[in-house]
């Protein structure tokens, strides 16, 4: 085991449909891995990356050092991925804003302890913004 | 002191009893409810027998009705040998006109269905998820749909085509070209009309055909099902009329597009009793839901979940996006709007479970468990498009104990969405208007088509990559906005646009409808400082088209 495995937690970040929703054609606001972060050097082309699947490595531990949950993913993501300075599109009221349903692993996150869950390698994290069209 | 807390206590006993006992008399009523259903499926049932129902399929049709009234009578009939025997022959099949406005009726005492049903629904009722039992009971359902855009043209579309008794079409706007694309009841013709009206045509040979000035006789044979009973509601669901409306149907189907009809439709489900179907799409995406199922009493856990369980709060209004500013693809909507349907007749035709045995809650006790139910297992479908996989189902909670609506401290009830008290408008707030920028910073299309075109001013197009590859004017940079004032700033910079700016050469900001074109002033502003000469087209390029170039595409 390397020490970056040790460290960090391999998880799958999507995003459905953006927080960004009323502006644009664009769907998502977040970039990449941290290769990516180190490689551009910051501009529209990174803010608006095509793609929504994001594998990401977090830190095993938040700052406090207990073991990262998704409250601490949200802030991380917003921190280190988020480009756009309009936080209040993805966090509201220190919480994912109204109208973000969060997946894990497929479920509901309120089935499974909402911020407090304890993220574990491999798991897959949605950002599913609610539609409304018809 | 003392007696206060004594009284205190006295009235929740009292609150708590009247909330167990409503609880208690709702999933009565609803059990009323179902076993009106089953025993009229049972009577046309037992109405074919008599008829000569063929020997041969007794025990495979009877085997798949599970209903205890279905299989009394069904025991009875085969106690009674009544089906022993060749059956007599049916007797020549009348024709059902297909125009008679009343749908085909069953010759009574005879089969349940009219000959002309059998042939029209034949290919789903030979399939066991259906059979007789299933088309009988899908004939005495009552839908209602409301909203009939994308999602609700082909939900009711299959529903009518189905067989469903009677269909509720409920919307309050009128067809506009731009809906024709995706909206499959609706034509050239009856751009203008309303579209309930539109709809009932589409779906029926409606008998006010001057509805639409051009109707001709032969857009009867064009119906789509005549049989069905059509109850038409030409107005936008209000508050004070949902949940009358609803409780004259089995099921409701969601297919309005903004919050504030969905958390309404939402809430008078839950009062009303009724299960819902509700589905939402945009751009490339859709997402699809069967919440209030099965609909139990408020506080009732063993129900699933509604709307506001699933989303207690609204997003921020200014986060909408209507598939007019965002985009729709026809056939990503009308996916979503036929899994409605979809999930109607699986509804519908489900097979209802055994009843608790009514001794063990009836007993008025606080300490009275709740009839044990088979757990419900909510899910979310998601659809994307162009995504792989294009489909997920995706687990979500069960009822919310402090729901609004769906708990027993439930503040949303008849009386607040009949007074008003509940207001869905201001619970789903307003976008935030736009201070309009001062008359320096702007100028109308026609003066701008005055100016000169010799290189003495920049125009700045904001829309994205793909709109401006639509139209665009020569000579334009395209330089969309996406709402980063500080990345679009430089952006511009980097583009050029914003560069040499002390040359008094003036920047014109143009959009499409002349929203984004004053945040970018605005931005400019903020970054650039006043130096630069920066001005907006008014409305855009929607004014373009009235004020300057009526040939300029508007899409
Ligand atoms: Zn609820």
């Amino acid at each position: 085991m390397t020490a970056e495995q040790t460290k960090n937690i391999p998880l799958k970040v999507e995003f459905t449909y953006a927080p960004l929703t009323e502006l644009g054609s664009h769907d998502i606001i977040l970039k990449l891995s941290e290769e990516q972060l180190t490689f551009n050097s910051g501009g529209l082309e990174l803010l608006f990356s095509d793609q929504r699947k994001h594998n990401v490595s977090l830190p095993r531990n938040d700052l406090a050092g207990e073991p990262s949950n998704v409250g601490f993913l949200v802030t991380w993501l917003c921190e280190n991925l988020m480009k756009d300075p309009r936080k209040e599109m993805f966090v509201l009221d220190d919480s994912v804003r109204p109208g973000i349903l969060v997946l894990i692993n497929d479920a509901d996150w309120e089935l499974e302890g909402e911020e407090n869950y304890e993220l574990q390698a491999g798991d897959e994290v949605v950002f599913v913004s609610t539609l409304h069209g018809g | 002191m003392d007696m206060f807390t004594t009284t205190d206590t006295h009235l929740t006993f009292l609150r708590t009893q009247i909330a167990s006992t409503e609880s208690q008399l709702r999933t009565l009523k609803a059990q009323l409810a179902q076993a009106e259903l089953s025993a009229q499926t049972a009577r046309q049932l037992h109405e074919a027998y008599q008829g000569g129902f063929p020997a041969e399929w007794i025990e495979e049709t009877l085997g798949a009705l599970d209903d205890s009234s279905e299989r009394d009578i069904a025991r009875k009939l085969r106690q009674d040998g009544g089906f022993e025997g060749a059956p007599t022959p049916a007797p020549a099949a009348v024709a059902v006109p297909v125009l008679d406005a009343g749908g085909a009726k069953a010759r009574a005492g005879r089969w349940p269905l009219a000959d002309e049903e059998y042939k029209r629904y034949g290919r789903q009722m030979i399939m066991p998820e259906i059979g007789l039992h299933g088309q009988l009971r899908l004939k005495n359902a009552k839908v209602l749909v409301v909203g009939l855009g994308g999602l609700g043209c082909p939900a009711a579309a299959y529903l009518a085509g189905a067989g469903v008794g009677t269909l509720g079409l409920m919307d309050g706007d009128t067809v506009e070209v731009s809906n024709l694309h995706r909206q499959i009841a609706h034509k050239v013709r009856t751009v203008g009309g309303m579209k309930v009206d539109s709809a009932v045509e589409f779906l029926q040979a409606y008998v006010k055909l001057q509805t639409f000035a051009s109707s001709s006789p032969s857009d009867l044979v064009c119906s789509l099902n005549p049989n069905v009973k059509y109850a038409p509601y030409r107005s936008h669901l209000s508050p004070d009329k949902a949940v009358a409306i609803f409780e004259r149907y089995d099921l409701v189907l969601d297919c309005t597009d903004h919050p504030t009809s969905r958390y309404l439709i939402s809430d008078a489900c839950v009062l009303a009793g009724k299960p819902l179907v509700s589905a939402s799409a945009l751009k490339t995406e859709g997402q699809l839901l069967v919440l209030n199922n099965p609909p139990r009493a408020p506080g009732d856990a063993s129900s699933g979940p509604c709307y506001r369980c699933i989303f207690p709060k609204p997003p921020p209004a200014d986060a909408i996006q209507s598939c007019g500013e965002g985009g729709i693809l026809g056939p990503v909507v009308g996916v979503m709007g036929v899994l409605q349907a979809l999930e109607a007749i699986r509804l519908l035709t489900a097979k209802p479970p055994a009843p608790p045995p009514m001794t063990d809650w009836m007993d008025l006790s606080m300490d009275s468990t709740p009839p044990v139910t088979p757990e419900v297992k909510p899910t979310m479908l998601m659809f994307s498009a162009y995504n792989t996989p294009q489909f997920r189902s995706v687990r979500l909670r069960s009822r919310r104990t402090d729901c609004a609506a769906c708990s027993y401290q439930a503040t949303v009830t008849q009386h607040s969405l009949t007074t008003g008290s509940t207001d869905y408008i201001a619970f789903c707030g307003s976008t935030t208007p736009l201070d309009p920028l001062p008359p320096e910073s702007r100028i109308s299309a026609r003066d701008f088509a005055r100016l000169p075109t010799d290189g003495s001013n920049i125009l700045i197009d904001v829309r994205d990559e793909t709109q401006y590859s639509i139209c665009a004017l020569r000579g334009s940079t395209n330089i969309p906005w996406n709402g980063n004032a500080e990345a679009w700033v430089q952006d511009a910079v980097k583009r050029g646009v914003m560069s040499g700016y002390e040359d008094g050469r003036e920047r014109f900001v143009v959009c499409r409808l002349g929203n984004d074109s004053q945040l970018v002033v605005r931005a400019v502003r903020e970054w650039l400082g006043s130096a630069v000469r920066v001005r907006e087209i008014e409305g855009g390029f929607r004014a373009w088209r009235e004020g300057v170039d009526r040939s300029w595409p508007k899409y």
